[in-house]
Protein backbone atom coordinates (compact mmCIF):
# COMPACT_ATOMS: atom_id res chain seq x y z
CA UNK A 1 0.00 0.00 0.00
CA UNK A 2 2.67 2.54 0.95
CA UNK A 3 4.73 1.51 -2.72
CA UNK A 4 1.20 2.24 -4.44
CA UNK A 5 1.08 5.65 -2.14
CA UNK A 6 4.56 6.72 -3.36
CA UNK A 7 3.91 6.39 -7.33
CA UNK A 8 0.63 8.40 -6.94
CA UNK A 9 2.65 11.10 -5.24
CA UNK A 10 1.02 13.67 -2.88
CA UNK A 11 -1.70 15.16 -5.18
CA UNK A 12 -3.15 11.74 -6.51
CA UNK A 13 -2.81 10.21 -3.13
CA UNK A 14 -5.04 7.33 -2.68
CA UNK A 15 -7.37 7.17 0.44
CA UNK A 16 -6.41 4.72 2.84
CA UNK A 17 -8.01 3.19 6.26
CA UNK A 18 -6.16 5.80 8.10
CA UNK A 19 -7.86 8.30 6.41
CA UNK A 20 -11.57 7.38 6.01
CA UNK A 21 -10.57 7.13 9.94
CA UNK A 22 -9.51 10.22 10.52
CA UNK A 23 -12.41 11.41 8.33
CA UNK A 24 -15.33 9.92 10.62
CA UNK A 25 -12.88 10.59 13.74
CA UNK A 26 -14.25 14.65 12.74
CA UNK A 27 -17.57 13.72 13.14
CA UNK A 28 -16.99 12.03 16.10
CA UNK A 29 -15.50 14.77 17.92
CA UNK A 30 -18.68 16.99 16.76
CA UNK A 31 -20.63 14.68 19.18
CA UNK A 32 -18.21 14.11 21.72
CA UNK A 33 -16.57 17.60 22.09
CA UNK A 34 -18.92 20.06 24.47
CA UNK A 35 -19.85 23.55 23.48
CA UNK A 36 -18.24 24.73 26.62
CA UNK A 37 -15.23 22.85 26.06
CA UNK A 38 -14.28 25.31 22.51
CA UNK A 39 -16.45 28.44 23.62
CA UNK A 40 -15.23 32.15 24.49
CA UNK A 41 -15.60 32.67 28.08
CA UNK A 42 -14.79 35.94 28.47
CA UNK A 43 -17.80 37.54 26.57
CA UNK A 44 -18.29 41.18 25.94
CA UNK A 45 -21.73 42.11 26.41
CA UNK A 46 -23.91 45.40 25.53
CA UNK A 47 -27.12 46.49 27.20
CA UNK A 48 -30.26 47.03 24.93
CA UNK A 49 -30.36 51.02 25.57
CA UNK A 50 -27.34 51.54 24.69
CA UNK A 51 -26.52 53.61 21.81
CA UNK A 52 -25.10 51.73 18.44
CA UNK A 53 -22.04 53.86 18.70
CA UNK A 54 -20.52 52.43 21.30
CA UNK A 55 -20.82 49.40 20.20
CA UNK A 56 -19.15 49.99 17.45
CA UNK A 57 -16.06 50.97 19.73
CA UNK A 58 -16.39 47.58 21.41
CA UNK A 59 -16.14 46.21 18.18
CA UNK A 60 -13.62 47.52 16.82
CA UNK A 61 -11.05 47.00 20.11
CA UNK A 62 -12.30 43.56 21.14
CA UNK A 63 -11.92 42.59 17.11
CA UNK A 64 -15.34 41.09 17.22
CA UNK A 65 -18.06 40.32 14.98
CA UNK A 66 -21.21 40.45 17.50
CA UNK A 67 -21.90 40.90 21.30
CA UNK A 68 -24.65 39.30 23.43
CA UNK A 69 -27.06 42.13 24.50
CA UNK A 70 -28.07 41.15 28.50
CA UNK A 71 -30.91 43.06 30.07
CA UNK A 72 -30.82 42.76 33.56
CA UNK A 73 -28.49 39.91 33.40
CA UNK A 74 -30.85 38.23 31.20
CA UNK A 75 -30.00 37.26 27.44
CA UNK A 76 -32.23 39.12 25.08
CA UNK A 77 -30.88 39.45 21.59
CA UNK A 78 -27.19 39.49 19.90
CA UNK A 79 -26.25 42.70 17.97
CA UNK A 80 -24.16 41.88 14.66
CA UNK A 81 -21.49 43.82 12.57
CA UNK A 82 -24.47 43.62 9.83
CA UNK A 83 -26.86 45.31 12.29
CA UNK A 84 -24.71 47.75 12.43
CA UNK A 85 -23.89 48.20 9.20
CA UNK A 86 -28.08 48.38 8.55
CA UNK A 87 -27.89 51.39 11.01
CA UNK A 88 -25.41 53.48 9.19
CA UNK A 89 -27.29 53.08 6.06
CA UNK A 90 -29.59 55.38 7.72
CA UNK A 91 -27.42 57.38 9.31
CA UNK A 92 -28.96 56.08 12.62
CA UNK A 93 -25.89 55.28 14.61
CA UNK A 94 -27.18 56.93 17.78
CA UNK A 95 -30.38 54.83 17.90
CA UNK A 96 -30.32 51.99 20.98
CA UNK A 97 -29.04 48.42 20.51
CA UNK A 98 -33.06 47.62 21.00
CA UNK A 99 -33.42 48.58 17.41
CA UNK A 100 -31.21 47.25 15.20
CA UNK A 101 -30.65 43.61 17.43
CA UNK A 102 -31.38 40.25 16.61
CA UNK A 103 -33.83 39.54 19.37
CA UNK A 104 -36.07 35.92 19.99
CA UNK A 105 -32.43 34.61 20.28
CA UNK A 106 -31.22 30.98 19.71
CA UNK A 107 -28.93 29.88 21.87
CA UNK A 108 -27.00 26.74 23.10
CA UNK A 109 -26.20 25.02 26.25
CA UNK A 110 -22.77 24.31 27.38
CA UNK A 111 -23.91 20.82 27.77
CA UNK A 112 -24.65 20.47 23.99
CA UNK A 113 -22.37 18.62 21.23
CA UNK A 114 -21.55 21.50 19.08
CA UNK A 115 -22.74 19.19 16.82
CA UNK A 116 -25.77 21.19 17.90
CA UNK A 117 -23.79 24.83 17.30
CA UNK A 118 -23.18 23.41 13.91
CA UNK A 119 -26.73 22.80 13.47
CA UNK A 120 -27.75 25.80 14.10
CA UNK A 121 -25.84 27.75 12.51
CA UNK A 122 -26.91 26.81 9.21
CA UNK A 123 -30.40 26.18 10.65
CA UNK A 124 -30.94 29.96 11.60
CA UNK A 125 -27.89 31.36 9.17
CA UNK A 126 -26.30 33.01 11.89
CA UNK A 127 -22.12 33.31 12.57
CA UNK A 128 -22.60 33.02 16.42
CA UNK A 129 -24.63 31.67 19.50
CA UNK A 130 -24.68 32.55 22.52
CA UNK A 131 -23.69 29.91 24.90
CA UNK A 132 -26.03 29.65 28.28
CA UNK A 133 -26.28 27.19 31.51
CA UNK A 134 -29.00 25.39 32.38
CA UNK A 135 -29.87 27.98 34.51
CA UNK A 136 -30.32 30.30 31.17
CA UNK A 137 -27.07 32.11 32.44
CA UNK A 138 -24.52 33.84 29.60
CA UNK A 139 -21.55 31.35 29.75
CA UNK A 140 -19.68 32.35 26.63
CA UNK A 141 -20.29 32.69 22.99
CA UNK A 142 -19.22 30.28 20.40
CA UNK A 143 -18.23 30.82 16.97
CA UNK A 144 -17.42 28.40 13.71
CA UNK A 145 -13.66 29.34 14.29
CA UNK A 146 -13.85 28.16 18.17
CA UNK A 147 -15.34 24.98 16.26
CA UNK A 148 -12.91 25.06 13.93
CA UNK A 149 -10.18 25.54 16.79
CA UNK A 150 -11.61 22.92 19.43
CA UNK A 151 -11.85 20.33 16.50
CA UNK A 152 -7.93 20.55 15.73
CA UNK A 153 -6.62 21.11 18.76
CA UNK A 154 -8.70 17.80 19.75
CA UNK A 155 -7.64 16.24 17.03
CA UNK A 156 -4.09 16.92 17.57
CA UNK A 157 -3.88 15.33 20.80
CA UNK A 158 -5.70 12.25 19.76
CA UNK A 159 -3.27 11.76 16.96
CA UNK A 160 -0.29 12.32 19.30
CA UNK A 161 -1.56 10.00 21.94
CA UNK A 162 -2.08 6.87 19.75
CA UNK A 163 0.41 8.18 17.28
CA UNK A 164 2.79 7.79 19.96
CA UNK A 165 2.04 4.91 21.62
CA UNK A 166 2.13 2.99 17.92
CA UNK A 167 5.57 4.02 17.30
CA UNK A 168 6.97 2.79 21.17
CA UNK A 169 5.24 -0.04 20.81
CA UNK A 170 6.16 -0.76 16.87
CA UNK A 171 9.98 -0.34 17.54
CA UNK A 172 9.92 -2.22 20.64
CA UNK A 173 12.12 -5.27 18.94
CA UNK A 174 13.98 -2.96 16.78
CA UNK A 175 14.77 -0.87 19.57
CA UNK A 176 15.80 -3.60 22.25
CA UNK A 177 19.13 -5.77 21.39
CA UNK A 178 19.58 -9.22 22.49
CA UNK A 179 19.90 -12.66 20.78
CA UNK A 180 16.23 -13.41 21.21
CA UNK A 181 13.97 -11.47 22.06
CA UNK A 182 10.29 -12.09 23.46
CA UNK A 183 7.56 -10.01 24.68
CA UNK A 184 5.12 -12.03 27.29
CA UNK A 185 1.97 -10.63 28.45
CA UNK A 186 0.09 -12.40 31.22
CA UNK A 187 -3.78 -12.29 32.17
CA UNK A 188 -5.53 -13.73 35.35
CA UNK A 189 -9.06 -14.67 34.14
CA UNK A 190 -12.00 -15.62 36.90
CA UNK A 191 -14.21 -18.25 36.42
CA UNK A 192 -17.66 -17.27 35.39
CA UNK A 193 -17.09 -13.82 34.90
CA UNK A 194 -19.12 -13.51 32.09
CA UNK A 195 -19.46 -9.56 32.26
CA UNK A 196 -15.64 -9.20 32.22
CA UNK A 197 -14.76 -12.17 30.18
CA UNK A 198 -13.17 -10.83 26.82
CA UNK A 199 -11.61 -7.91 28.12
CA UNK A 200 -8.15 -9.50 28.13
CA UNK A 201 -8.75 -10.76 24.69
CA UNK A 202 -9.39 -7.30 23.50
CA UNK A 203 -6.22 -5.96 25.38
CA UNK A 204 -4.27 -8.89 23.30
CA UNK A 205 -5.85 -7.89 20.19
CA UNK A 206 -4.89 -3.87 20.76
CA UNK A 207 -1.29 -4.89 22.19
CA UNK A 208 -0.79 -6.79 18.47
CA UNK A 209 -1.95 -4.19 16.36
CA UNK A 210 0.10 -1.46 18.19
CA UNK A 211 3.30 -3.86 17.81
CA UNK A 212 2.55 -3.58 14.10
CA UNK A 213 0.63 -6.61 13.49
CA UNK A 214 -1.74 -6.22 10.23
CA UNK A 215 -5.34 -6.32 10.84
CA UNK A 216 -5.73 -10.01 9.83
CA UNK A 217 -2.77 -11.19 11.79
CA UNK A 218 -4.46 -9.46 15.04
CA UNK A 219 -8.31 -10.81 13.84
CA UNK A 220 -6.57 -14.05 13.97
CA UNK A 221 -5.49 -14.29 17.31
CA UNK A 222 -8.05 -12.00 18.68
CA UNK A 223 -10.64 -14.56 17.83
CA UNK A 224 -8.35 -17.64 19.04
CA UNK A 225 -7.72 -16.11 22.45
CA UNK A 226 -11.24 -15.01 22.82
CA UNK A 227 -12.19 -18.76 22.60
CA UNK A 228 -10.03 -19.82 24.46
CA UNK A 229 -10.99 -17.13 27.74
CA UNK A 230 -14.27 -18.06 27.44
CA UNK A 231 -13.43 -21.52 28.01
CA UNK A 232 -11.70 -20.92 30.89
CA UNK A 233 -14.64 -18.80 32.25
CA UNK A 234 -17.27 -21.38 31.14
CA UNK A 235 -15.57 -24.29 32.27
CA UNK A 236 -12.73 -24.17 34.83
CA UNK A 237 -13.19 -24.10 38.46
CA UNK A 238 -11.47 -21.55 39.63
CA UNK A 239 -10.41 -19.43 36.64
CA UNK A 240 -7.35 -19.14 35.18
CA UNK A 241 -4.35 -17.85 32.94
CA UNK A 242 -3.33 -16.61 30.16
CA UNK A 243 0.09 -15.87 28.59
CA UNK A 244 1.06 -14.57 25.09
CA UNK A 245 4.28 -14.67 24.23
CA UNK A 246 5.58 -12.62 21.31
CA UNK A 247 8.63 -13.12 19.17
CA UNK A 248 9.52 -11.82 16.41
CA UNK A 249 9.04 -14.54 14.03
CA UNK A 250 5.71 -16.10 15.76
CA UNK A 251 3.20 -15.64 18.53
CA UNK A 252 2.55 -18.23 21.30
CA UNK A 253 -0.91 -18.08 22.93
CA UNK A 254 -1.46 -20.19 26.09
CA UNK A 255 -4.07 -20.84 28.28
CA UNK A 256 -3.78 -22.90 31.73
CA UNK A 257 -6.71 -23.54 34.50
CA UNK A 258 -6.26 -26.31 37.10
CA UNK A 259 -9.69 -28.32 36.59
CA UNK A 260 -11.98 -29.82 35.97
CA UNK A 261 -10.03 -31.05 33.01
CA UNK A 262 -11.25 -32.68 30.01
CA UNK A 263 -12.47 -36.18 30.19
CA UNK A 264 -12.18 -37.21 26.84
CA UNK A 265 -10.18 -34.45 24.46
CA UNK A 266 -10.96 -36.32 21.18
CA UNK A 267 -14.97 -35.59 22.15
CA UNK A 268 -14.15 -32.21 23.30
CA UNK A 269 -12.62 -31.07 19.74
CA UNK A 270 -15.84 -32.29 17.78
CA UNK A 271 -18.00 -30.00 16.28
CA UNK A 272 -20.73 -29.38 17.93
CA UNK A 273 -20.17 -31.65 21.09
CA UNK A 274 -20.19 -29.10 24.04
CA UNK A 275 -20.35 -29.27 28.02
CA UNK A 276 -21.42 -26.08 28.34
CA UNK A 277 -23.88 -24.94 31.59
CA UNK A 278 -27.20 -23.31 30.79
CA UNK A 279 -26.14 -19.90 31.86
CA UNK A 280 -23.10 -20.24 28.99
CA UNK A 281 -26.03 -20.72 26.76
CA UNK A 282 -28.13 -17.71 27.67
CA UNK A 283 -24.46 -15.49 26.66
CA UNK A 284 -24.89 -16.84 23.17
CA UNK A 285 -22.00 -19.59 23.94
CA UNK A 286 -21.69 -23.50 24.30
CA UNK A 287 -22.41 -23.78 20.78
CA UNK A 288 -19.77 -26.62 20.52
CA UNK A 289 -17.54 -24.52 18.12
CA UNK A 290 -15.06 -22.97 20.48
CA UNK A 291 -11.81 -25.10 19.61
CA UNK A 292 -13.01 -26.18 16.24
CA UNK A 293 -12.51 -22.01 15.18
CA UNK A 294 -9.25 -21.97 16.98
CA UNK A 295 -7.79 -24.61 15.21
CA UNK A 296 -8.77 -22.64 12.11
CA UNK A 297 -7.22 -19.63 13.32
CA UNK A 298 -3.78 -21.00 14.48
CA UNK A 299 -1.17 -22.69 12.63
CA UNK A 300 -0.86 -25.28 15.43
CA UNK A 301 -2.57 -26.33 18.66
CA UNK A 302 -2.54 -28.54 21.63
CA UNK A 303 -4.48 -29.97 23.76
CA UNK A 304 -3.66 -31.16 26.99
CA UNK A 305 -5.33 -32.26 29.56
CA UNK A 306 -6.30 -34.63 32.52
CA UNK A 307 -9.08 -35.64 34.34
CA UNK A 308 -9.01 -33.86 37.79
CA UNK A 309 -6.10 -31.55 37.15
CA UNK A 310 -6.43 -29.26 34.54
CA UNK A 311 -5.88 -28.47 31.12
CA UNK A 312 -3.58 -26.76 28.96
CA UNK A 313 -4.27 -25.28 25.44
CA UNK A 314 -1.67 -24.28 23.37
CA UNK A 315 -1.78 -22.18 20.29
CA UNK A 316 1.11 -20.81 17.75
CA UNK A 317 0.64 -18.87 14.86
CA UNK A 318 4.09 -19.12 12.73
CA UNK A 319 4.56 -15.45 11.18
CA UNK A 320 5.12 -15.24 7.31
CA UNK A 321 8.32 -12.88 6.20
CA UNK A 322 5.26 -10.09 5.54
CA UNK A 323 4.37 -10.36 9.11
CA UNK A 324 7.80 -10.54 11.19
CA UNK A 325 7.88 -8.05 13.84
CA UNK A 326 11.19 -5.96 12.98
CA UNK A 327 14.12 -6.49 15.05
CA UNK A 328 17.03 -4.37 15.34
CA UNK A 329 19.86 -5.67 12.88
CA UNK B 1 -23.41 -0.07 1.22
CA UNK B 2 -21.92 1.65 4.34
CA UNK B 3 -23.63 1.32 7.76
CA UNK B 4 -25.68 4.53 7.69
CA UNK B 5 -27.18 3.01 4.04
CA UNK B 6 -27.74 -0.38 6.16
CA UNK B 7 -29.89 1.22 8.85
CA UNK B 8 -32.05 2.74 6.40
CA UNK B 9 -33.04 -0.55 4.62
CA UNK B 10 -33.66 -2.64 8.00
CA UNK B 11 -35.80 0.56 9.77
CA UNK B 12 -33.50 0.66 12.64
CA UNK B 13 -32.60 2.90 15.18
CA UNK B 14 -28.87 4.05 16.28
CA UNK B 15 -28.18 3.42 20.16
CA UNK B 16 -25.03 4.49 20.00
CA UNK B 17 -25.07 8.28 18.89
CA UNK B 18 -21.67 9.52 19.16
CA UNK B 19 -20.60 6.54 16.52
CA UNK B 20 -19.76 7.09 12.76
CA UNK B 21 -22.12 5.15 10.44
CA UNK B 22 -19.70 5.77 7.29
CA UNK B 23 -18.32 2.32 7.68
CA UNK B 24 -18.30 0.14 4.60
CA UNK B 25 -20.03 -3.31 5.57
CA UNK B 26 -19.27 -6.23 2.78
CA UNK B 27 -21.18 -8.78 4.01
CA UNK B 28 -23.76 -10.20 7.00
CA UNK B 29 -24.28 -12.72 9.31
CA UNK B 30 -27.07 -13.81 11.58
CA UNK B 31 -26.38 -15.74 14.71
CA UNK B 32 -27.05 -16.14 18.32
CA UNK B 33 -24.15 -17.91 18.87
CA UNK B 34 -20.88 -16.10 19.20
CA UNK B 35 -18.94 -19.08 18.14
CA UNK B 36 -21.06 -19.22 15.22
CA UNK B 37 -20.25 -15.87 14.43
CA UNK B 38 -16.38 -16.06 15.23
CA UNK B 39 -16.33 -18.87 12.59
CA UNK B 40 -17.08 -16.29 9.83
CA UNK B 41 -13.56 -14.83 10.01
CA UNK B 42 -13.91 -12.45 7.06
CA UNK B 43 -14.10 -8.86 8.27
CA UNK B 44 -16.34 -6.10 7.54
CA UNK B 45 -19.55 -7.95 8.59
CA UNK B 46 -22.90 -6.92 9.98
CA UNK B 47 -24.06 -9.12 12.80
CA UNK B 48 -27.83 -9.40 12.79
CA UNK B 49 -28.60 -11.24 16.55
CA UNK B 50 -31.62 -11.39 19.18
CA UNK B 51 -28.60 -11.82 21.90
CA UNK B 52 -28.44 -8.67 24.11
CA UNK B 53 -25.27 -9.22 26.29
CA UNK B 54 -21.94 -7.52 26.63
CA UNK B 55 -20.47 -10.32 25.00
CA UNK B 56 -22.13 -10.17 21.32
CA UNK B 57 -19.65 -6.22 21.29
CA UNK B 58 -16.67 -8.27 22.67
CA UNK B 59 -17.61 -11.23 19.74
CA UNK B 60 -18.42 -8.18 17.31
CA UNK B 61 -14.94 -6.69 18.50
CA UNK B 62 -12.59 -9.45 17.79
CA UNK B 63 -14.41 -10.62 14.54
CA UNK B 64 -14.06 -6.63 13.40
CA UNK B 65 -17.49 -6.80 13.02
CA UNK B 66 -18.59 -3.32 11.52
CA UNK B 67 -22.33 -3.00 13.01
CA UNK B 68 -24.78 -4.98 15.02
CA UNK B 69 -28.44 -4.94 14.49
CA UNK B 70 -30.64 -6.25 17.76
CA UNK B 71 -33.51 -7.77 16.07
CA UNK B 72 -37.19 -7.73 17.46
CA UNK B 73 -36.76 -4.25 18.90
CA UNK B 74 -34.40 -5.63 21.28
CA UNK B 75 -32.24 -2.85 23.06
CA UNK B 76 -29.45 -3.82 25.07
CA UNK B 77 -28.58 -3.02 28.71
CA UNK B 78 -26.74 0.89 29.08
CA UNK B 79 -23.33 -1.08 30.07
CA UNK B 80 -22.99 -3.06 25.98
CA UNK B 81 -24.00 0.10 24.41
CA UNK B 82 -21.08 2.03 25.96
CA UNK B 83 -18.78 -0.87 25.20
CA UNK B 84 -19.86 -0.64 21.83
CA UNK B 85 -19.15 3.20 21.76
CA UNK B 86 -15.84 2.42 23.61
CA UNK B 87 -15.01 0.23 20.89
CA UNK B 88 -16.97 2.47 17.95
CA UNK B 89 -19.16 -0.49 17.21
CA UNK B 90 -22.34 1.14 16.08
CA UNK B 91 -25.51 -0.76 17.39
CA UNK B 92 -28.66 -0.64 15.94
CA UNK B 93 -32.24 -1.86 17.01
CA UNK B 94 -34.59 -2.76 14.21
CA UNK B 95 -38.23 -3.85 14.67
CA UNK B 96 -38.11 -7.11 12.07
CA UNK B 97 -37.42 -10.62 12.91
CA UNK B 98 -33.86 -12.00 11.75
CA UNK B 99 -35.80 -13.63 8.81
CA UNK B 100 -37.17 -10.28 7.15
CA UNK B 101 -33.79 -8.59 8.18
CA UNK B 102 -31.49 -11.09 6.54
CA UNK B 103 -34.03 -10.80 3.28
CA UNK B 104 -34.11 -7.05 3.11
CA UNK B 105 -30.36 -7.10 3.31
CA UNK B 106 -30.14 -10.44 1.35
CA UNK B 107 -32.20 -8.40 -1.71
CA UNK B 108 -30.08 -4.93 -1.28
CA UNK B 109 -26.71 -6.77 -2.39
CA UNK B 110 -25.17 -7.56 1.08
CA UNK B 111 -23.51 -10.79 0.63
CA UNK B 112 -23.95 -14.16 3.29
CA UNK B 113 -20.58 -14.43 5.27
CA UNK B 114 -21.96 -17.59 7.05
CA UNK B 115 -19.84 -20.71 6.31
CA UNK B 116 -20.03 -24.28 6.34
CA UNK B 117 -18.30 -25.83 9.38
CA UNK B 118 -15.26 -27.27 8.32
CA UNK B 119 -15.45 -31.53 8.00
CA UNK B 120 -12.49 -33.09 10.03
CA UNK B 121 -10.35 -33.56 6.75
CA UNK B 122 -10.27 -29.82 5.61
CA UNK B 123 -9.59 -28.42 9.64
Amino acid sequence: MSSIQELNGRKGRIITDQDAREVSRVEELSYDLKVSETMTREVKTVSPAQPLSSVLEILRVGRISGVPVLEDGKLVGVLSIEDIVHAMEKNDLEAPVRSYMSAGVFSVYTHDPIVKAIESFSEYRVGRLPVVDVNGKLAGIITKGDITRGILTALQKDYKVEELRVYRASHLFEDITSDRTSLILRYNIKARDYINGGQASSHIKRALLRLGASPQLARQCGIAIYEAEINLIIHSNQGGIIRVQIDPHRILMQTTDNGPGIKDVNLALTAGWSTATQEAREMGFGAGMGLVNIRRCVDRMELESTYGKGTRLLMEINLSDGERFKESV
Amino acid sequence: MNVEQMVKIVNGTVLTPGVSLSREIKGGCGADLMSDVLASIQPDAVLLTGLCNIQVVRTAQMADVRAIVFVRGKVPAPETVQLAAEENIPLITSPFGTFELCGRLYRAGLKSFETEIPSENNV
